[in-house]
C-alpha cells in the first residue's frame, strides 16, 4: 500500500547536507509508489529546494521564519507539525544527526508515535517494511517493525544510498507559514570546533588515532592525511582519556558510531568498546608497531609499523596519486 | 533543588555480545550503569553540593537493577527508585519506557531531570526526550556543562563536534554527552551509607498505569550478530614497498580513494 512520507531536508551553512538525500531514498523505500515530500525548515533557505527535487522529491515544502534561522525542538517541532497537519503523511524520516536525535522524539511524542531510530538499511519487500538497526553499537543487530499508526524513522547517515541526481526533474516547491512561539532554549553562541567542517558522523574517510598517537601534536600527521583525503580525524578512548584530543573525536561505545568507506586506525591496540564503533567500516586499514594487536583481526589491509614512518610515507603517497 | 536522574542498567561495554533464542544471551555478563547515566548521576550530585536539595535516581528494570541503584546511592545520591516491570510487561519500546518514567514523575515537581543522551544497549536516545514532551518542560540534549543561577540557566552542549551554548531555565531535562565531568567511585563510607538510603520499589500498578497503556508502538523481530570479519592481509616487504602497496591496493581493490 503506498504511503505518503514527508523527508526532513537538513542544511549546515547554507547546504544541504548529503543525509539529506539519502533519506529521500529512504522515503521512496517506505512510500512504496506514494508520494515523498521534503520539508526545509530555517530562514532564507528556499535557494536549496530544486536540489532536493532533483535527488527525488516530489514536492518541497518550505517553512521559513526568522525565528527559524537556529534549530530548535520547540521551533522545528512547531514548523513540522504544522506541516504534518496540512499533509497528514503516513511516514516520517528524518536523519539521526544532533539535530534528528533531537527533535524525533519529541516529534514521536506529539504524535503519541513509534520511532525507530539509527536505521541502516530498509527490507521494503513485504507489506509492512523491517528497519534494521545496530544495537550495543553494532555488536548486534535488530529488525524493527511499526506496529501500527505513523511509519516514523531516523536513518544513520552514509547507509542508504542517496538516488542518482536527475538534473531537471520538476515538482512543486510550497511554503507553509507558521507563528513560532514560545521558544524555550535559546542559542546565544555557537563555537564550531570541527575544523574542515566534515563531520565524522558523515565523513566518507576518518583517520583514527590511538595510545600510539602519543601527545596532541601527534595528531598533526593524523589531521594531514585526513586533509587530503577530505576526510575527519576520529580517535579511540585511549587517546581521549590521555587528553590527547577532544572527546567529540571519540568513537567506541562510549563516543561516536561510525561507517566510512575508509577507516584508518593508527596506534590503536583495538579494544572491544573500540571496534564497536567502527568494525562496520567499509575498509579498514590499521596502522600498529604490536603485530599481535586486536585491530588486525577485523582489518582488511594491515601494516605492521610505527606510525609516525608509516604516515608520513602515506602522505606522500597520496600526494604523488592524486597529482598523477 | 529537586534533581531527578534517569539510569539505565545495561551490559558493560568490555562484553561480547551473543544470541542465544532470539535474544541477546544475559548469561554470565557483568552489568554495569550506562556510561552516559553516570554522567548525569555526577552532575546531579555536584549540582546538589552547590545549590543544596536532593537527588533521586529513577530506574525502570527488573530487581537485578537494584545492584546499579545501590552503586548510584553510594556515588551520593540520595534516594533510589526502581520501578519494577518484571511482572507486568514482557515488552517494552522507547515509548513504554518514557510513558512509564512520566507517569511517575508528573507529580514530583522536579526541577531538574537528568539522563544519560543515550543507552549503550538500546541506542536510540528517545526516552528522555519524550519524558520531556510528556511532562511539557524543555530540554537540551548531549550537554557538556550547565550552570544553574535562580531559575535560569545556562548550558553548553556538544553538536557534531561544535559546541552551542544555550539559555533556558527550569524546570528543565538534559542529557549527559561525554566529557560533562567526571564520574566519581563510590568511596568505602559512601558505600556504607548507601546501605541505609532508601530504595523504594514501586509497580506500573501503584502509577495507576495497565499494560495495554504501556504497550510498545515498535517490535523486534528478530536480532542477530554482525557477519564475522575475516581478517585482512598484513602487507609485507619494506616499509615504503608497503605504504605503496597499500595506496595501490585502496584505489584498485577496495576502491575507496
Amino acid at each position: 500500500m503506498s504511503k505518503k512520507v514527508l523527508v526532513l531536508a537538513e542544511t549546515r551553512e547554507g547546504s544541504l547536507r548529503n543525509v539529506s538525500f539519502e533519506a529521500i531514498a529512504a522515503g521512496k523505500m517506505i512510500a512504496d509508489g506514494g508520494e515523498v515530500i521534503s520539508v526545509l525548515i530555517g530562514n532564507g533557505i528556499t535557494d536549496v529546494a530544486n536540489e532536493l527535487v532533483a535527488y527525488g522529491a516530489d514536492r518541497v515544502i518550505t517553512v521559513e521564519d526568522a525565528k527559524l534561522e537556529q534549530y530548535s525542538s520547540d521551533g522545528f517541532s512547531q514548523a513540522l507539525l504544522a506541516v504534518i497537519e496540512q499533509e497528514n503523511p503516513e511516514g516520517i524520516v528524518m536523519g539521526h544527526t544532533s539535530l534528528g536525535k533531537d527533535l524525533s522524539p519529541k516529534l514521536a511524542s506529539r504524535l503519541n508515535s513509534g520511532l525507530v531510530s539509527d536505521v541502516t538499511a530498509i527490507e521494503a519487500d513485504g507489506d509492512s517494511p523491517k528497519f534494521i538497526r545496530p544495537i550495543y553499537s553494532g555488536k548486534a543487530f535488530e529488525k524493527k517493525v511499526i506496529k501500527d499508526g505513523l511509519t516514523f524513522i531516523t536513518i544513520r547517515p552514509n547507509n542508504i544510498p542517496a538516488l542518482e541526481k536527475e538534473e531537471g526533474r520538476s515538482g512543486d516547491v510550497s511554503s507553509v507559514s507558521v507563528d513560532i512561539t514560545d521558544l524555550r532554549t535559546i542559542i546565544k553562541e555557537v563555537v564550531r570546533k570541527a575544523t574542515d567542517g566534515v563531520d565524522l558522523s558523515e565523513a566518507k574517510v576518518i583517520v583514527a588515532g590511538g595510545r600510539g598517537v602519543k601527545s596532541e601534536e601527534g595528531f598533526e600527521p593524523l589531521k594531514e592525511l585526513a586533509d587530503l583525503l577530505g576526510g575527519a580525524v576520529g580517535a579511540s578512548r585511549g587517546a581521549c582519556d590521555a587528553d590527547y584530543c577532544d572527546y567529540s573525536l571519540q568513537i567506541g561505545q562510549t563516543g561516536k558510531v561510525v561507517t566510512p568507506d575508509l577507516y584508518i586506525a593508527c596506534g590503536i591496540s583495538g579494544a572491544i568498546q573500540h571496534m564497536a564503533g567502527m568494525s562496520n567500516s567499509k575498509v579498514i586499514v590499521a596502522i600498529n608497531k604490536d603485530p599481535e594487536a586486536n585491530i588486525f583481526k577485523v582489518a582488511d589491509y594491515g601494516i605492521v609499523g610505527d606510525l609516525f614512518d608509516v604516515v608520513p610515507l602515506l602522505i606522500e603517497e597520496f600526494k604523488k596519486v592524486k597529482v598523477s | 533543588m529537586n534533581i531527578f536522574v534517569l539510569m539505565k542498567r545495561t551490559f558493560d561495554t568490555e562484553e561480547k555480545i551473543s544470541v542465544s533464542g532470539g535474544k541477546i544471551a544475559e548469561d554470565g555478563a557483568e552489568f554495569i550503569i550506562n556510561p552516559y547515566d553516570e554522567y548525569a548521576i555526577e552532575e546531579a550530585i555536584q549540582l546538589k553540593d552547590a545549590h543544596g536539595g536532593e537527588v533521586t535516581v529513577v530506574s525502570v528494570g527488573d530487581e537485578e537493577t537494584e545492584k546499579q541503584l545501590r552503586t548510584a546511592l553510594a556515588m551520593g545520591a540520595d534516594k533510589a527508585v526502581l520501578i519494577n516491570i518484571e511482572d507486568d510487561v514482557d515488552m517494552t519500546d522507547e515509548f513504554s519506557i518514557a510513558k512509564i518514567l512520566s507517569e511517575y514523575l508528573k507529580d514530583k515537581d522536579a526541577d531538574l531531570i537528568i539522563g544519560g543522551n543515550v543507552a549503550i544497549d538500546g541506542g536510540s536516545g528517545q526516552v528522555a526526550p519524550r519524558v520531556a514532551d510528556y511532562l511539557n518542560i524543555p530540554y537540551v540534549t548531549t550537554i557538556t556543562s550547565i550552570k544553574v543561577d535562580g531559575e535560569k540557566v545556562e548550558i553548553v552542549r556538544d553538536v557534531e563536534g561544535d559546541s552551542e551554548t544555550i539559555e533556558t531555565s527550569l524546570p528543565l531535562l538534559v542529557t549527559a554527552q561525554q566529557g560533562l565531568n567526571d564520574p566519581r567511585y563510590p568511596s568505602l563510607p559512601g558505600i556504607m551509607k548507601a546501605k541505609k538510603k532508601p530504595l523504594d520499589e514501586i509497580e506500573l500498578d501503584d502509577l495507576d498505569l495497565e499494560e495495554d497503556d504501556v504497550e510498545p508502538k515498535t517490535e523486534t523481530v528478530e536480532i542477530y550478530l554482525p557477519p564475522a570479519k575475516e581478517a585482512g592481509r598484513i602487507l609485507e616487504g619494506e616499509v615504503d614497498d608497503q605504504v605503496k602497496e597499500l595506496v595501490q591496493l585502496l584505489r584498485t581493490e577496495a576502491k575507496v580513494v
